[in-house]
């Protein structure tokens, strides 16, 4: 039932459902009202957070039907005309949704090819370090860039690799030639998963971690008695012992294919230009609320929606085949 | 597959990852060059991760005439730059929006996350329990996109109020399930015992279970308060009055976008400092609070919790 607990290799069959606190001292025959009334204050705690999530999470699907309406919003849901399938016509049709299609795969794959296998492989270095406490300081450091917004991320780049930036006067310094990886279209592909990776290669880490940590120990001990060295112990004990997270993540990753860092891409779009930097999320943006294409945008983020969660749902149907372990 | 003898991950008594420093010798034996290359290779990572962080610092510190020049590694320093923005313009203003965006959304949130995770803990017990975690669990597979969103707080009224910042981030699908597996695991007995002393489930859920529950709603607390802090986009969409700019939209307008800074000097026969020293300046002032939080709470991702979290 529960989310990714099971993705732990270690831990089969301990799903929290079938660990419970409670023993089941569930009196049949009770009637439904009775159980009701008797733990009637239990509904205190839920009914607060049932309505946060009827009304902003279950509500808006609702304002989907914005995509089949030539939606003003001057007129309101009530009275902007139908107009059936017409905005996902005009969407087929529009070169420009192709080329944010084109984008957003092309970063996708860049993204699992570069940035996925970064974690695994920081987290295999961290773990080989021998000191606990220059592991934890690192770790400290590494996890930090998380934590910072896009915006300011982008803006850190932009003050190191942009005209004025550090690099480019360092270069410039030396002799060489003044330049701006933040308005070069051509460089911009590489300039994003470059910064995916400074801003999560060190989080990513945390779930290797654990899957590290849940490698018995004697298993180490026997290798190095049977005369394998450490390079040996991780390529036959640990990278094993990580296939199944690894593949888990990988899975869910291809089922996010349609999602890549939609803030990321908009704060850089002005300066890189939509060639380069249009993304299925800012074409809904920029046709939507800054355009006022309200139905044709609604009905490209209604499409893609729509394929991404039979992707993801997918995706972790497939996770479950191969590992027996899903989020859901 | 590790085999089923090996102590779960989710044992709470094995809180960390198995330390190098109660290893067996054995282990230790590794070549010179190796450890070299390692260590090398660390360093460098760490300084990649660091050294844009430090720049900004000490260039938002540069003096106004090394700013000008160029210098990468200004050995005069002025506070010039902070003075101008702290001395009540826009930048003031949009860290004041956020400080209260995040601490109204951070308590709100930890309370609304809280309250539901515990009452979705007994799904055996209460009827209709188990209905609404579905509910919620689902929540996580899609999302109503931005158009239907932005047309909810358009009805709600909310746009140009900074509650439209606040009520919509109040409980994350994930979150939630961290939280509430946290309470699952908390011993069932105290909880029974206080039921059988007469405690109301309020009263067990206040003076039992949250105290107990600490280093979770410190990290669930931290990554709200992140969150609030750092969100830029729904300011964008739903806040067109710039006195209600939280810092990352001001950020991005006059960092990103590089406009000009309105009434940078409160007496007009000074200039103001050069925009770089401005734009480190406002930078550095929209990370100091997450650089200031992250050293209190980042002993609690060590001690393993958010292992468990992350998992969870």
């Amino acid at each position: 039932m529960t989310t990714r607990q099971r993705t732990v290799p270690a831990a089969p069959g301990t799903s929290e459902e079938e660990a419970p606190a409670a023993p089941p001292v569930e009196v049949r025959g009770t009637s439904l009202w009775t159980r009701i009334k008797r733990e009637r204050v239990a509904y205190t705690f839920i009914v607060p957070g049932l309505a946060f999530f009827v009304l902003f999470v279950y509500v808006p699907l609702l304002g989907n039907v914005v995509a089949f309406m030539d939606f003003s919003p001057f007129l309101g849901l009530e009275d902007s005309p139908w107009v059936g399938f017409d905005n996902f016509r005009a969407l087929l049709d529009d070169p420009e949704l192709r080329d944010a299609l084109v984008n957003t795969l092309t970063i996708s794959l860049l993204l699992v090819v570069f940035a996925f296998p970064a974690p695994l492989a920081l987290a295999l270095l961290l773990n080989s370090l021998l000191s606990d406490r220059v592991k934890r300081i690192v770790q400290t450091v590494v996890y930090l860039p998380h934590f910072l917004s896009w915006v300011i991320v982008i803006s850190l780049c932009q003050q190191l690799l942009g005209g004025n930036g550090f690099v480019s006067t360092l270069v410039q310094d030396l002799g060489g030639e003044p330049f701006n990886a933040m308005t070069d279209p051509d460089t911009f592909y590489a300039l994003v998963v470059s910064q995916s990776i400074w801003k999560d290669v060190g989080w990513g880490t945390i779930i290797f971690f654990a899957a590290i940590a849940a490698v018995p120990r004697d298993r180490y001990e026997a290798a190095a008695v049977d005369g394998a060295n450490s390079w040996r112990r991780t390529w036959h004990i640990t990278l094993p012992a990580l296939l199944p997270v690894t593949t888990l993540l990988l899975i869910l990753q291809i089922g996010n294919v349609l999602t890549v860092g939609f803030e990321q891409l908009l704060l850089q779009q002005p300066a890189v230009g939509a060639d380069a930097a249009q993304v299925l999320d800012t074409f809904v943006y920029y046709r939507g609320v800054a355009g006022g294409q309200w139905g044709v945008s609604a009905a490209a983020g209604l499409l893609k929606g729509v394929i991404a969660t039979v992707l993801i749902v997918s995706a972790n149907r497939v996770a479950k085949r191969l590992g027996g372990s899903g989020i859901f | 597959m590790a085999d089923t003898t090996a102590p779960s991950v989710f044992d709470r008594r094995r809180r960390r990852p198995a330390g190098r420093d109660d290893l067996a010798p054995w282990m230790r034996k590794t070549s010179k060059p190796v450890s070299a290359l390692k260590g090398v290779v660390v360093t460098g990572i760490c300084l990649v991760m660091l050294y844009p962080v430090v720049y900004v610092v000490v260039m938002s510190l540069a003096s106004p005439r090394q700013a000008r020049q160029g210098v990468l590694f200004p050995t005069e320093f002025s506070l010039d730059a902070y003075r101008a923005i702290f001395s009540g313009g826009v930048v003031t203003q949009g860290l004041w929006v956020s400080f209260v965006v995040t601490a109204t959304g951070t308590v709100l949130a930890l309370a609304m996350t809280s309250t539901l995770a515990w009452g979705l803990s007994r799904t055996r017990d209460v009827p209709g329990a188990r209905a609404v975690l579905v509910l919620v669990l689902a929540s996580m597979f899609f999302g109503a996109g931005i158009i239907p969103n932005y047309l909810l707080v358009k009805q709600l009224g909310l746009l140009d109020s900074l509650w439209a910042l606040i009520l919509p981030g109040l409980i994350t699908a994930f979150n939630l399930v961290v939280m509430r597996n946290f309470f699952m695991e908390l011993p069932r007995e105290l909880m029974e015992s206080a039921r059988i002393d007469g405690a109301g489930e309020w009263r067990i859920f206040l003076r039992i279970v949250l105290p107990l529950s600490r280093p979770i709603l410190a990290v669930m607390g931290l990554f709200y308060a992140v969150g609030f802090w750092n969100s830029y986009f729904n300011a964008l969409i739903y806040i067109n009055d710039p006195d209600k700019w939280p810092i990352q939209v001001v950020l991005q307008q006059y960092v990103i976008a590089a406009s000009p800074i309105p009434g940078m000097t409160p007496n007009p026969d000074v200039p103001p400092p050069p925009a770089i020293t401005l734009q480190m300046a406002i930078i550095v002032a929209a990370t100091l609070p997450i650089l200031l939080v992250y050293p209190f709470v980042q002993r609690y991702f060590t001690s393993g919790v958010l292992t468990g979290a992350i998992k969870g």
